[in-house]
């Protein structure tokens, strides 16, 4: 069902972790500036590389899929992209963010030929390879971003961006760079689009309030999902003339957000379970919780635990300290392990225990009752 | 456990899971750095509405938050002079050797005895339930020592009364 996997001896958080394209590699950053490249070996994982660059702690890493290539993006407000030479050895290109605060996060498009960084400098930078000067360029997308950018997702066209802020705004742009691609026909987002035209504000309440915490396009690019402070899910439907659907939960606020099919959403944050969500017709359901376990019962050896925690805490109970979850502290990270947006079979999540579960939602659905992913 | 104690706790505990919701932010305003945005207050827009638990005139907490720091107060009940000088002698101990208690501050904010801010590397290297029961731990016990230390002066006091007027 589910298969949790640690690495290395540390229990430090993973801030954020990446998939190489046939899953055998992953990138991660323990919650510091440096990303450890871990590669399987039959079931154990290995570390096989060391990316140190960056000198404050690493925010964001993607790892494109054909080109082979890691962006990752950082506090000390630098990009670089990281490209395997044929001994196996990772080598950096520079990215001109032209920023002076802290990179937040930061995607390929689904083409690999740009990636958007976001940034705490209230603007987004599309970044694109430019072979004369042999380093990565960058155009700013200012307006009208008012807060920190905390996340971005790409449109499955490789033109549109969608950015959620700390100013409780989700907006849709255009990442057209006229440099290197052809002139994009219409959408249903909009028919206008020089590179960051506003195509869509959505606030995250009508009040105003809710940080908005991460952003997602579903697979056709007509849907956006995002989830707010407020402990919300929200989905806003182009075809049906950016309408949004809104649902308050009684969890924690989440902290990702992923579709996994058409219309099924997983959304994981502070509540340390992941949750499935539904969107059909005018509504968003609940559908289920993906983390059933229960709480471990200690065993014979509770008598020298008793006296442990006595002499260690000087408390008495012992069995509060674990969570009924398989995270034990927030999830901060959805990644797809198998499958796409348009159907996921397994999907993984790292969080600030320092630990990456890997859930296969197609066996979940064989074992739980009622749960169909549609 | 008297009737209302109970439920002040629990509202305090509940409020405290709600509000330890952090997250790594660095601050908008200063390169490279990291602040708590509850202590700077920099950005309007980062900040959470604060809330004032209180179970009487003379016991209540105040909880701030914001986007990577919360900051909790502590208002304890003084019912008399010993009671005012041992709690204030006490803070003072703790706040003191702050660094040692983590997340403890160093200063209590205006109005309140104790403050704890708690920021996200708190949340990152700690178990975020043990940090909210670690505050409700110390809200039960702090009245509980100061009732003992009061008790504790008041023997002695009698005792070296007793001494005192055997000579007479």
């Amino acid at each position: 069902m589910a298969q949790t996997i640690t690495f290395g001896d540390s229990c430090a958080p993973i801030t954020c972790h990446a998939w190489n394209k046939d899953r055998s590699q992953i990138a991660l950053s323990p919650n510091n500036n440096e990303v450890h490249i871990y590669e399987k070996e039959g079931n154990d994982w290995k570390q096989t590389n060391n990316l140190v660059e960056h000198d404050l702690r690493v925010m964001g890493i993607d790892w494109a899929p054909n080109t082979n290539r890691i962006v990752t993006c950082s506090v000390d407000r630098n990009a670089y992209v990281w490209t395997q030479g044929e001994d196996g050895k990772w080598t950096t290109t520079l990215v001109l963010l032209r920023i002076n605060r802290a990179a937040t996060c930061v995607k390929w498009s689904p083409m690999e030929n740009k990636f958007a960084v976001g940034s705490g400098a209230r603007l987004i930078s599309i970044c694109y390879f430019e072979k004369e000067n042999n380093w990565w360029v960058s155009k700013h997308i200012k307006k009208p971003i008012r807060s920190t950018v905390t996340s971005l997702d790409w449109h499955p066209n490789n033109i549109l961006l969608v950015a959620g802020s700390a100013d409780f705004k989700v907006r849709v742009f255009s990442a057209y760079i006229k440099d290197i691609e052809d002139q994009p026909g219409p959408n249903v987002w909009g028919s206008k689009l020089p590179l960051g035209q506003l195509l869509a504000e959505f606030p995250n309440t009508q009040s105003g309030g809710g940080w908005v915490h991460s952003v997602s396009f579903s697979a056709d690019g007509n849907k956006v999902a995002w989830v707010g402070h407020d402990s919300s899910i929200n989905v806003a439907d182009a075809t049906q003339g950016k309408s949004v659907i809104k649902i308050k939960t009684e969890y924690l606020p989440f902290l990702g957000c992923h579709w996994i099919s058409n219309n099924s959403i997983v959304v994981a944050g502070h509540s340390c379970i992941p949750l499935l969500y539904c969107h059909e017709g005018n509504s968003l359901k609940f559908v289920a919780k993906l983390d059933n376990t229960q709480r471990k019962e200690s065993g014979g050896l509770s008598a020298m635990k008793k006296f442990q925690s006595l002499d260690r805490q000087a408390r008495i109970e012992t069995n509060d300290t674990y969570l009924d979850s398989i995270h034990q502290n927030a999830i901060t990270a959805i990644n797809l392990y198998k499958g796409s947006k348009a159907g996921a079979d397994k999907f993984s999540t790292s969080g600030l225990d320092g630990q990456l579960v890997i859930w296969d939602l197609r066996s979940l659905e064989k074992t739980m009752d009622g749960l169909k992913i549609v | 456990m008297s009737a209302t104690l109970k439920p002040y706790l629990t509202a305090v505990r509940h409020t405290l899971t709600a509000a330890m919701c952090l997250e790594h932010f660095s601050s908008q305003v200063v390169e490279r750095y990291n602040k708590p945005e509850v202590e700077v207050r920099t950005s309007k827009e980062l900040l959470l509405n604060p809330v004032v638990i209180s179970r009487n005139a003379n016991e209540k907490v105040l909880i701030e938050s914001s986007i990577n720091s919360i900051r909790v107060s502590i208002m304890i009940k003084q019912a008399d002079e010993i009671e005012k000088i041992l709690c204030k002698k006490f803070m003072r101990f703790m706040m003191m050797r702050a660094e040692n208690f983590i997340v403890l501050r160093r200063k209590p904010v205006d109005g309140y005895h104790i403050s704890f801010l708690i920021t996200n590397f708190h949340t990152e290297q700690m178990y975020k339930h043990k940090l909210v029961d670690f505050v409700i731990y110390f809200m039960e016990e702090i009245d509980k020592e100061i009732s003992e230390m009061k008790l504790a002066v008041n023997a002695r006091a009698r005792i070296c009364s007793e001494e005192f007027l055997k000579r007479f």
